[in-house]
């Protein structure tokens, strides 16, 4: 199918700046789906708020633009209530990690069936440049005139402890790379993150005097390095690009349905439900 | 005596008379109850597939209960990390074409106001339970208030109109628990149940209805054929909006922002005004089909309780009491606060000598009555608000100095 299939074109033209990385992201994304053939009646995108959250306007799946920092909650009450639908949810660092922070933490915990897709420019963007979570300390964004003074997070390490079963970074340049990712995180079983540095020049770059998108592009492609790469080995300041986590766990929705197997046969049988846990184990706790 | 039920009680609906049915009803259809039980039998009954919580005293067992009850009928349980989550993932399953609901108390009400006013805005289908306790803030977890009121009312921001309902005893608890599904089917809306920790706590008889017996009303679907335009937001003629579930045919956009008849954001003036006429028309304009009340000794009353929820229980005994002595004292116990039936009370009140809003908070219904009734100064307030259950004696003291009798 050709991109533009995809797309809802009444809404165009797109509300994003001259330069803006999320526009290649969504790009990527959908070249993705087209790539793995998924039927578009089959997709839900749910989005917070931000200029992020705005892409699930312009795809022509089913579309949930929800509040800032809610999207991961709205789309585990989808996928949870109907979970043969796949679930993508683009999100901003502030809507991600800010606001939604918690509602992150758990999703991956749980270990749903959802891909989120952290589409990390490191600013609030469209409230006009403030610092968000990600922007890490020294830098200028208009409510630090006199540069940060936070750590940001770091969006691959969180994931993992956080218990996502797929964690990968990529970046706006490597449109390929990026492609080749989120198709793999799309048919993960359980919850992916995928990060992706992107570019805000009217806010972010101009604040903090890295250019033009071009040039910020060109940062992106300089301060990045492929996992196991001979660049990343000798330098490791570099940012490691690539898949970190892909593990086989058990997922939230398929979980449920064995209770709901459970419930249904006690109920029928009139019987009390098994335990849930062995009584010799409850009874070694219980000592200790 | 007479113990009257209006016609437009939720009552009516079902001709069930709680007081005499032993006869002829399953043994096992008959219960003896907390009211969140009853509030869980009633959403079952209803039709619940999807529940979201999150622990918070005193509304928990609803989640207890629907934890066991959900996945034994093939349905869905979830604990969510806070109460914002569990609201936000209750909209997200009414979109695949679910009936949901999700219950709390103070706090966690205050937490659900934001993804409630997403619900007002997308014309969600869904139902929001606060067990109501002393407030503000953490206040009184295990003890009962009825402070909420204008919370629920104007808890989120921005113009827009809400259904709330309430209920005095377990058989009402159950009815309108089933009435919140229907309304909110019906407008597409949130509906919220103002129950408090006395009837949520309280034990007593309840008696299941049989399949049938209440009317369910379900989901509307478009339709409209694949392949078809669908506008999601395009009411009908008769101002109802056709659903077409996430995951079927039709593709289309929800958003809480203001939007045109596709879902699309839109900040076009006629679009924004258009929008908020019909989320706030839908429901005003309907106030009398929504209006439930029920009447009780209020023949001939010259002086008339309004009161809701455990409070109603403590007016109509006071009122039974004065009656035996022949005193001309009734009930209006309303079963719908929001819309207010302004209409409704402003006629059962046009005789009355005195009207005395019975409340457990500082007024919240009282003003309501004061601003639709002929003549406010009539109006007086019997409240407490220590987070104890009012008594008939404490309505009685105020009723004998508004009689001119003396404390």
């Amino acid at each position: 199918m050709a991109i533009k299939d995809y797309i809802r074109q009444r809404y165009f033209p797109q509300m994003w700046c001259p330069g803006c990385g999320h526009g290649i992201i969504l790009n990527s994304l959908l070249r993705a789906v087209d790539e793995l053939g998924l039927d578009k009646n089959g997709i839900v995108m749910t989005s917070g708020i931000g200029c992020s959250a705005r892409i699930s306007g312009y795809v022509d799946f089913h579309s949930l633009h929800t509040l800032h920092g809610r999207a991961l909650a709205f789309a585990t009450g989808v996928k949870l209530s109907k979970p043969e639908l796949k679930l993508l949810v683009p999100m901003g660092d502030g809507d991600a990690l800010a606001i939604g922070g918690n509602h992150f933490i758990h999703a991956a915990r749980r270990n749903i069936d959802i891909t989120a897709i952290v589409m990390n420019n490191r600013i609030y963007g469209m409230t006009g440049g403030q610092y968000s979570p990600l922007s890490g300390p020294g830098k200028k964004a208009t409510t630090a005139p006199y540069t940060t003074i936070d750590n940001e997070f770091d969006v691959v390490n969180l994931s993992i402890a956080a218990g996502a079963s797929f964690v990968a970074r990529s970046t706006a340049y490597h449109v390929l790379e990026c492609i080749d990712i989120l198709k793999k995180a799309i048919q993960h079983k359980g919850f992916s993150v995928v990060e992706i540095l992107s570019q805000c020049p009217t806010h972010y770059g101009r604040k903090n005097k890295e250019g033009d998108a071009a040039q910020m592009l060109e940062f992106q492609k300089n301060t990045t390095a492929k996992l196991g790469s001979k660049a990343l080995e000798n330098d490791p300041t570099l940012i490691p690009r690539g898949i970190f986590v892909d593990i086989d766990a058990p997922e939230y929705c398929e979980e449920y349905d064995k209770i709901v197997h459970r419930a249904m046969k006690a109920s029928q049988n009139g019987k009390p439900e098994e335990p849930l846990v062995n009584p010799l184990i409850q009874q070694s706790c219980v000592t200790q | 005596m007479t113990d009257n039920i209006n016609s437009n009680s939720v009552n009516d609906n079902n001709g069930i008379n709680p007081n005499n049915i032993n006869n002829g009803i399953k043994t096992n259809n008959i219960k003896f109850i907390q009211g969140n039980e009853a509030c869980v039998e009633g959403a079952l009954y209803a039709g619940i597939d999807f529940f979201a919580g999150y622990p918070i005293t005193p509304s928990t067992e609803i989640a207890e209960l629907l934890s066991k009850r959900l996945p034994e009928k093939g349905g869905k349980f979830i604990q969510m990390e806070d109460e914002i989550a569990s609201m936000c993932a209750i909209i997200g399953a009414s979109l695949t074409g679910h009936k949901v609901m999700t219950a709390t108390s103070g706090p966690g009400f205050s937490l659900k106001q934001e993804a409630l006013g997403y619900a007002c805005m997308a014309e969600i289908p869904c139902v929001i339970v606060d067990v109501q306790r002393g407030g503000p803030s953490t206040g009184n977890p295990t003890h009962v208030s009825q402070g909420d009121i204008n919370q629920a009312r104007w808890g989120t921001h921005g113009d827009h109109a809400i259904i709330a309902l309430t209920a005095s005893n377990h058989q009402d608890v159950f009815e309108v628990t089933v009435d919140a599904f229907n309304l909110a089917e019906t407008y597409r809306t949130p509906v919220i149940l103002l129950f408090d920790e006395v009837v949520g706590h309280m034990r007593e008889k309840l008696v299941i209805p049989e399949k049938g017996d209440l009317p369910i009303v379900h989901r509307l679907r478009t339709s409209v054929r694949k392949g078809v335009d669908y506008h999601p937001y395009l009411p009908r003629e008769d101002g109802r909006l056709p659903m077409s579930d996430f995951g079927a045919e039709h593709r289309y956009n929800v958003t809480g922002l203001f939007h045109d008849m596709w879902g699309f954001p839109s900040n076009n003036p006629q679009v924004v005004r258009e929008l908020l006429h019909h989320l706030v028309d839908k429901i005003e304009n309907n106030v009398h089909t929504i209006t439930r009340y029920k009447e009780h000794y209020l023949e001939g009353a010259e002086y008339i309780l309004i009161s809701y929820g455990s409070s109603a229980r403590s007016a109509i005994h006071m009122a039974k009491n004065r009656r035996e002595r022949g005193e001309k004292v009734g009930v209006l116990e309303l079963q719908s606060i929001w819309p207010f039936p302004e209409a409704m009370v402003r006629e059962k009140c046009a005789n009355a000598k005195a009207v005395i809003v019975v409340e457990m908070n500082m007024g919240q219904v009282m003003k309501e009555v004061k601003a639709c009734v002929d003549n406010p100064s009539k109006v007086f307030l019997a409240n407490r608000i220590d987070n104890k259950l009012i008594t008939p004696t404490n309505i009685k003291t105020l009723l004998r100095m508004i009689q001119g009798r003396g404390v």
